[in-house]
């Protein structure tokens, strides 16, 4: 079986930035199938904007290795879809190209930075689409949509020719409408690759079971604090006691260092994004650069003009963090706070096997609600602990507050990404029946 | 404390160009983001190297790799196969 598959979609939320009409497949465990990828991930032949003017006509010369491998399941890629630019926001609305609409409610966000593949899964337009999570850039989304979507552990999946904005964070991961298709998607995209040399050879291949009889899930009060909607905590809670009457057991288990995440995660996410956004100079990709003005000039009026605003506020802060006299101060003082983070979630998932909370404080904000970084940065909270700690975590439908979807998020332990799906299939599955 | 000078000077490193009129808004918010990176003073202990992972090495050897052609297709400006670039003196 291969042929091509006619895609015109109804895209009234957005979702996408590129659509392609005639998206060729292939034989193989996706044949045929709508896959939509984000676009940070390079498609060779299909311009990649990360949705930045930088990048506007940028059509990269090779694919991703996630994207090769979609390619040789059969999939049909039938389009890139929209998102925070570079990945740097929590609701879509940084894009170039326009926010997206969250489909659940078009007078929300759909979440971010991954908003619109969320969107196109939850409006149909597609069965399964690639996000990225560098701070919860795929659960986010998913949870305020009500979809499914799997931050893999790091190391899972290859990230090359994906454009890197934090790489010590960020993963590419599945997004779907049910946990089997996430499985399967994943399935496909976990193949080692000598190219990411941050990889281990650790291949995801499982069809999920949904016995969870005994499995220990922690649950953490640092997740259902200060800062917590009581309705979300309440509603997660809920999908928590379905799964222990599904046989689980819960244990209490503490995250001290989650004080630090987030402060931790915005100094290592802006440092790492300053030195990898120092390519975008308009020479080698960009828009031509006024070869008349001196190097510095040029760069700088590029950049000012064609980099949206939380783009140049993070790379300033990155480039603060890193700089004589303050590196010590916060880029050091992060990394400390990340090992006491990632050593926290060791000590909970000895006495657990999976950690469960709420994906997201709140549910969808309005769009343009959110108006003061800090606060939109705060909104981060529940979601970075997993990147810091390079733990895999899952987010999956648990239920609706006035109509708005809200995401339980399970977390597991590094190279367990099977018990995570696991879970998140057992509670779908009987929510379902 | 960060001034207004300090942010001009923070963009100048960074190669980022700032507006004016974008000046007093980023030093506000540069403020409220480090009052909240304050919490890090608090952080204590030692960072450890990762234990039971290696480097990835491989021997500088040639390896197939894109074209020229392909290379430089997205520069925005190019001369007899080479990308142009502003001057840098």
């Amino acid at each position: 079986m291969a042929g091509t598959l006619d895609f015109s979609p109804d895209d009234r939320y957005n979702a996408f930035i590129t659509t392609c009409r005639q998206a060729p497949f292939s034989d193989g465990a996706l044949a045929g199938t709508a896959v939509a990828v984000k676009d940070n991930i390079s498609t060779a032949g299909i311009r990649t904007t990360c949705a930045s003017r930088i990048l506007e006509s940028y059509v990269p010369p090779y694919d991703a290795y996630v994207v090769g491998l979609l390619r040789k399941a059969g999939a049909a890629i039938v389009g890139k879809t929209n998102m925070d630019e570079f990945g740097m926001g929590t609701t879509t609305e940084t894009s170039a190209f326009g926010p997206t609409r969250n489909p659940a409610d078009p007078s929300r966000v759909p979440g971010g930075s991954s908003g619109g593949s969320a969107a196109a899964v939850a409006a149909d337009l597609v069965p399964m689409a690639l996000g990225t999570d560098t701070g919860g850039s795929i659960r986010c989304p998913a949870a305020f949509c009500g979809i499914v979507g799997l931050k893999p552990t790091y190391g899972r999946v290859s990230r090359y020719g994906l454009v890197a904005y934090a790489n010590s964070l960020e993963q590419i991961g599945p997004m779907t409408r049910t946990v089997e298709d996430a499985s399967r998607l994943m399935s496909v995209i976990a193949k080692y690759d000598p190219r990411d040399s941050t990889m281990l050879d650790r291949p995801y291949d499982h069809r999920p079971s949904a016995d969870i009889a005994g499995l220990r899930i922690g649950i953490p009060e640092e997740y259902f604090g200060e800062g917590v909607d009581p309705r979300v905590a309440e509603t997660v809670r809920n999908a928590i006691a379905v799964l222990e009457g599904l046989g689980a057991e819960t244990v209490t288990v503490s995250i001290p260092g989650m004080r630090h995440a987030l402060a931790a995660y915005y100094v290592i996410c802006t440092s790492e994004a300053s030195s990898n956004l120092a390519r975008f100079d308009g020479v080698r990709y960009g828009p031509a650069v006024d070869t008349r003005k001196t190097w510095h000039e040029a760069y700088q009026d590029l950049r000012e003009e064609k980099f949206g605003t939380e783009v140049r506020r993070r790379v300033m802060l990155g480039t603060f963090a890193l700089s004589a006299g303050y590196a010590g101060r916060y880029y050091a003082k992060a990394q400390v706070a990340r090992r006491n983070i990632m050593q926290d979630f060791e000590r909970a998932l000895r006495d657990a096997d999976i950690i469960a909370g709420p994906t997201m404080p709140t549910v969808a904000f309005r769009l343009g609600e959110k108006t003061d970084p800090l606060s939109m940065y705060l909104s981060d909270i529940l979601t970075v602990p997993a990147n810091l700690a390079g733990i895999p975590a899952i987010s999956v439908p648990c239920g609706r507050i006035d109509g708005l979807p809200v995401g339980l998020q399970l977390m597991g332990r590094q190279f367990e990404d099977e018990r995570v799906v696991d879970a998140a299939y057992a509670y779908e599955q009987e929510v379902r029946a | 404390m960060i001034t207004e000078s300090d942010i001009e000077h923070i963009a100048e490193l960074a190669d980022i160009g700032i507006l004016k009129d974008e000046v007093p808004e980023f030093t506000t918010q540069f403020n409220a983001i480090l009052d909240y990176f304050e919490v890090l003073d608090t952080v204590t202990g030692e960072g450890a190297p990762a234990a039971g992972i290696t480097n990835v090495f491989r021997e500088d050897e040639p390896r197939s790799c894109l074209t020229q052609e392909a290379a430089i297709a997205n520069a925005g400006s190019t001369e007899n196969g080479f990308i142009k670039a502003p001057r840098v003196m």
